[in-house]
């Protein structure tokens, strides 16, 4: 059985859904806000780890990591819930556009939604 | 076994490590986070050797060429010298020419030293060797072209420009690092339209990259965004005009954000202005030069237009202060 990673076609298709993705992220007047003033290339890398991730590609997620690098949006500029089920949907939208079935979807956003505790710092 | 050389000391690699780990081992921390070739803070630059083709996947083209690599997937096959950033050699050029573009933009053309090797749209670091002070130009000139031309601002106040306007002769000699920089041009795709935007002397390094990109065939079109407040900040408009006239897939833009334009020019707002007049930029290159602000804005409003992240190359024109 191949992972999701080789079925959704690696490295390379993670590049094209990093853009997607980022793009949406950025024009989503809900949640853009958390990305003004960021360096886009180091912000879009960052995404491409945690697309890769999400897809489960190799990777080396640490909760940790995670926590620290969004502690300053949850507890200065109220990042919540509501704001991260927007990035879930962002994520299903940019693979329904790449033509993901719905349960492959489902997969990807069930590994996403594991790091929701360690985003918003609970 | 390969070996590893990392500032003077040499580090042997076992089979199947990777350049960060066979460092790591060894008790040498490269910065690193994913360690799965996506995040590239471990990206290092291989001096001598080549880098595993694998390790630059996802890499800009003008970082490949470089040899520029991931540490943290990269299992070298031969040995590698490697570098987080390299400090140019100190060169040293007579100024062979002098000349005012615009009211506070002069041109020097210096002679290039022997051996200085760049691609167009890279910049140098000129020093003043009397104390040291050093500020970055970037490169109009093409590496074939024997001289090194570059386009200074005046800052007001600025220690360095206030030095090159009035007190460097032609005939005087100029001390400078360099190369640096990734924003040039590599043939990838011939055909890929490119769009080239700056304001003020960011057409400096446009100007070498649209060059370049003629001179090695690029056949896509070439569309050259040149801001300015006001029209006597344009320079190089007639020339600009001419490679129009010669290159049916060079398109040159005169932009003012108030007053008249040159003829056959636009007035607006640099920022958003390439966007509104080419519409949807998928599939194109874009190279983004001059005030950093100006280049966040674009590089937003290119990427939002459909550009690929790994399409856009930029030039912030950081000022320091006087």
């Amino acid at each position: 059985m191949s992972t999701l990673y080789e079925r959704l076609g690696g490295q390379q298709a993670i590049d094209v859904a990093v853009d997607k993705f980022y793009r949406r992220v950025l024009s989503d007047p809900y949640i853009n806000r958390f990305f003004e003033g960021v360096d886009m290339e180091k912000q879009a890398a960052k995404q491409k780890a945690f697309l890769t991730m999400a897809f489960g590609g190799p990777n080396n997620y640490t909760g940790k990591d995670m926590r620290e690098g969004h502690k300053r949006l949850v507890h200065e500029m109220g990042l919540n819930d509501s704001h991260f089920d927007h990035i879930l949907c962002h994520l299903r939208s940019t693979l329904a556009e790449l033509g993901v079935d719905e349960a492959t979807i489902a997969e990807a956003v069930a590994i996403a939604e594991s790091t929701r505790d360690d985003v918003l710092d609970r | 076994m390969p070996t590893i050389t990392f500032e003077g000391k040499d580090y042997a690699c076992r089979e199947g490590e990777s350049v960060l780990e066979c460092l790591e081992r060894h008790g040498v921390l490269l910065p690193s986070s994913c360690r799965a070739g996506a995040c590239k803070t471990c990206m290092v630059r291989a001096l001598a050797g080549t880098p595993p083709k694998e390790a630059q996947q996802g890499l800009k083209d003008t970082l490949v060429v470089q040899n520029y690599f991931l540490a943290c997937i990269a299992k070298p096959t031969e040995d590698l010298t490697i570098g987080l950033a390299k400090e140019g050699e100190l060169y040293r050029a007579q100024v062979l020419e002098k000349r005012m573009l615009a009211p506070n933009i002069l041109r020097l053309r210096l002679e290039k030293p022997d051996g200085f090797r760049y691609w167009a749209g890279q910049f140098i670091n000129l020093v003043r060797e009397e104390d040291g002070l050093v500020r970055s130009y970037s490169l109009a000139s093409l590496p074939e072209e024997p001289f090194l031309e570059l386009h200074i601002k005046r800052i007001p106040h600025g220690r360095m420009t206030g030095w090159l306007f009035a007190d460097v002769q032609e005939g005087d000699a100029l001390a400078f690092r360099g190369p640096a920089g990734d924003s040039f041009y590599v043939q990838h795709d011939p055909e890929q339209p490119l769009l080239l935007a700056g304001t003020g002397t960011g057409l400096a390094p446009l100007y070498g990259i649209a060059r370049a990109a003629l001179a090695q065939g690029h056949t896509g079109p070439i569309h050259l965004f040149h801001g300015s407040l006001v029209r006597e900040g344009l320079y190089y408009v007639e020339e600009l005009r001419a490679l129009a006239a010669q290159h049916a897939q060079f398109h040159y833009y005169p932009v003012v954000l108030q007053g008249t334009p040159p003829e056959g020019g636009l007035v607006g707002d640099m920022k958003s202005l390439p966007v509104e007049r080419l519409g949807d930029l998928t599939g194109y290159r874009a190279y983004l030069c001059g005030d950093p602000e100006l280049v966040e804005a674009l590089r937003r409003a290119v990427f939002l237009a459909g550009v690929g992240m790994n399409d856009i190359y930029t030039d912030p024109f950081v000022f320091a202060p006087a």
